[in-house]
């Protein structure tokens, strides 16, 4: 099982997750239409870029925006687990060991301790996550089945990464779960919500070029996101 | 019934069929009629297929459903956030059931949509600035509203707003003649005033086309009069079309995209008949978004753009005031509290938050200016925004969005409100006539008029 999961599903999972964030982005774009989205995308290239970039840049800035600063404790949980999600798969020591074998190249790798702490702030943000679901009115409303699942394979290689990390029980069986888990997720992320990843870049840059291009952006100082 | 004699599918294309409408009081007959109204399913279907693309369909699927637009929508914060007032779950209710039962839904459905779609949210764009995800509900609203239009269920208002611009290419039933004759008659009244007062209409290669909102050819002249006025007092080279000259779009509002074309390509033409330099739009927010920011699209101008050069009378305000063409009497300016209603579609979505400002400076004295809170692209919708000012049967959810707005105003401890928007200005008047809270609310003209300095040549010889 792990050799499956270490071999032909890795490259697979991988394959699948990056090609299909990929595609999904370039059909984002592809699908765009000046006519009826009533943006003229194309004719002011500068403009758009501006509005796209600063659109983007400000949401990526934990409080940077007046919609984080308005929601303290939205904004911590939120950044608490996306940087975690980001960082630690792709710069964890572990993950880049086994990459160096498997490829012969690795990436930059994050200090242990950190690594620890930002895959707590993963798992703890998404308890965070669920509880918020269930206990403000206004997002348990909007709340279905489908966004627990999400959460939950969104959190699962996390929460099996530190029970293996940790050797709790037996070690060989929580790291094959914790693969399998890391793979289920890279597949389901071009196929679900989670295709945010990219498309999350492509949605906040439309509407910074609807506000760069038409709704303001012409007339100097650009929207205060 | 599958279609109603007044309330049907059918777009209101003659004056026959506007009076009729609009005999029938309050549309008691046409929203009895509305109730056995069919839904054509395929025509929905076909529709969304066609229209609702790449960024409309990845703002239904991304949506985190995290609750962070429903803190910016003034309608869930004065509803006692009621959640059926988040923005998501109203979209995703409406428009995403819609897309999910691929047009299969009924007529009870189409009902409750409407009234999501009319009287639970003004367009007003503010969620999609508190969005992560960038979406923008108040755009996927406007869809919507089209969507609903086309199948006949619009609120009667609307749907009569839609038809004058059909038929008269005007919100409402003033013709050309009406105008013009409205406005040669306004220069009349003032012209002792003001000697050498006057409008020239249909001059070609002017500085300035001036274009209005056909209410104050209706109700409010003296505003015609207030802007030949400012125009003569800042030696402006001015005309005013014989036809084209309305700049509003009721139509926007009900989500008639045909008529919306019909109506700001009329506009268009004058300007290409015309060869202004420029065109200046008179104080109204809608009127601008219509005919300056969306209009282009609708004509199917690829820069975006209108025929020329197109700006907001707040733009021309600031600019005579800071040129000097326009200059205040020191001793005139506004000496009590005043605070300033920044409207949504000129503010938020064409972003001339500093126009207005720089106005201020000039016509209040120092230290009387008040901000609401919160302002500039952050400031909530009037309460009356969108058409739900004109919208009978939701009187009562828009008198309760109004609150937000008194609300905002009490805390500034403004005696005066600048209101350089018509659905705005009228928003604040009938809060003031619900609540009486003793304020005063006032367009930029007839202040400017009141403080302007009226140079020595043009002053009336005793």
């Amino acid at each position: 099982m792990y050799e499956f999961l270490t071999g032909y599903m890795f490259w697979l999972s991988i394959g699948i997750c990056l090609i299909g964030l990929l595609v999904q982005f370039v059909l984002y774009f592809k699908g765009l239409s000046w006519q009826l989205d009533r943006v003229a995308y194309k004719q002011y290239p500068a403009l758009g870029f501006k509005g796209a970039a600063r659109s983007i840049i400000r949401w990526m800035i934990p409080f940077g925006t007046y919609g984080w600063r308005k929601q303290p404790f939205m904004t911590v949980i939120f950044f608490g687990f996306h940087i975690g999600a980001v960082l630690v798969p792709i710069f964890l020591l572990a993950h880049n060991t086994f990459l160096k074998e498997k490829i012969g190249f690795s990436l930059f790798t994050l200090n242990p301790t950190l690594a620890d702490i930002l895959t707590w702030a993963v798992v703890v943000s998404a308890i965070l996550f669920a509880i918020r679901r269930i206990a403000l009115p206004e997002v348990r409303i909007l709340t279905t089945a489908y966004d627990y699942f999400i959460l939950l394979i969104s959190a699962a290689p996390f929460i099996t990464g530190l029970i293996a990390r940790y050797q709790f029980g037996d070690y060989t069986f929580w790291l094959t779960v914790h693969i399998f888990c890391g793979e289920v997720l890279l597949i389901a992320i071009p196929f679900t919500k989670l295709s945010h990843i990219a498309l999350f870049f492509a949605s906040r840059a439309q509407l910074g070029m609807d506000y760069g291009i038409k709704r303001g952006g012409m007339k100097g100082k650009g929207m205060a996101w | 019934m599958p279609e109603g004699t007044l309330c049907n599918k059918k777009p209101i294309d003659t004056d026959e069929d506007l009076k009729t409408l609009l005999n029938d009081t309050g549309g008691k007959k046409y929203y009895k009629e509305m109730k056995a109204l069919d839904v054509d399913s395929g025509l929905l279907w076909n529709t969304i297929k066609n229209t609702c693309k790449s960024r409309m369909k990845t703002w239904l699927k991304i949506c985190a459903h995290c609750g962070m637009c429903a803190n910016s929508c003034f309608l869930y914060l004065i509803n006692d956030c009621d959640p059926k007032q988040v923005p998501a779950y109203k979209i995703q209710s409406t428009l995403g059931e819609i897309i999910k039962k691929k047009g299969e839904v009924d007529n009870d459905f189409m009902h409750m949509a409407m009234e999501t779609a009319w009287a639970k949210c003004t367009c007003c764009n503010r969620c999609g600035m508190y969005c992560p995800h960038g979406i923008d509900m108040g755009i996927m609203f406007g869809y919507l509203r089209g969507l609903l239009y086309a199948q006949g269920f619009v609120p009667w208002e609307l749907k009569i707003g839609a038809g004058m611009h059909r038929v008269y290419r005007a919100q409402m039933d003033v013709t050309d003649t009406d105008f013009t004759e409205t406005f040669e008659w306004m220069i009349e009244e003032y012209e002792e005033d003001y000697p050498g007062l006057t409008v020239s209409i249909d001059k070609e290669g002017a500085d300035i086309m001036y274009t209005v909102n056909a209410r104050e050819v209706k109700h409010y002249p003296e505003d015609l009069a207030e802007a030949a006025i400012l125009f003569h007092l800042a030696g402006e080279n001015w005309t005013v079309p014989s036809s084209g000259w309305e700049q509003t779009s009721l139509s926007m509002f009900a989500g008639d995209w045909a008529a919306c074309k019909m109506q700001v390509e009329h506009v268009y033409a004058a300007m290409e008949r015309l060869k202004p330099k420029r065109m200046i739009g008179t104080e109204c927010g809608h009127a601008h978004r219509a005919t300056v920011i969306e209009g282009p699209y609708w004509a199917g101008r690829k820069d975006g753009k209108p025929p020329v050069e197109s700006i907001h009378y707040v733009e021309w305000v600031a600019e005579a005031l800071r040129t000097g063409k326009l200059k205040i009497d020191p001793a005139k300016r506004i000496k009590e509290p005043v605070t300033l209603q920044d409207s949504c579609n000129y503010v938020r979505n064409h972003g001339l938050k500093d126009a207005t400002r720089e106005i201020i400076s000039y016509i209040v004295e120092p230290g009387y200016f008040v901000e609401m809170t919160p302002n500039r692209e952050h400031n909530y919708c009037c309460g009356g925004g969108g058409g739900f000012n004109g919208i009978g049967l939701y009187r009562p959810q828009r008198n309760k969005a109004l609150i937000t707005k008194r609300d905002q105003i009490l805390s500034t401890k403004a005696k005066l409100v600048i209101a350089p928007c018509h659905n705005c200005w009228d928003a604040i008047r009938d809060l003031e006539e619900e609540f009486k809270i003793g304020i005063k609310w006032s367009f930029l003209k007839p202040l400017l008029i009141s403080m302007v300095e009226v140079p020595e040549h043009l002053k009336p010889k005793e």
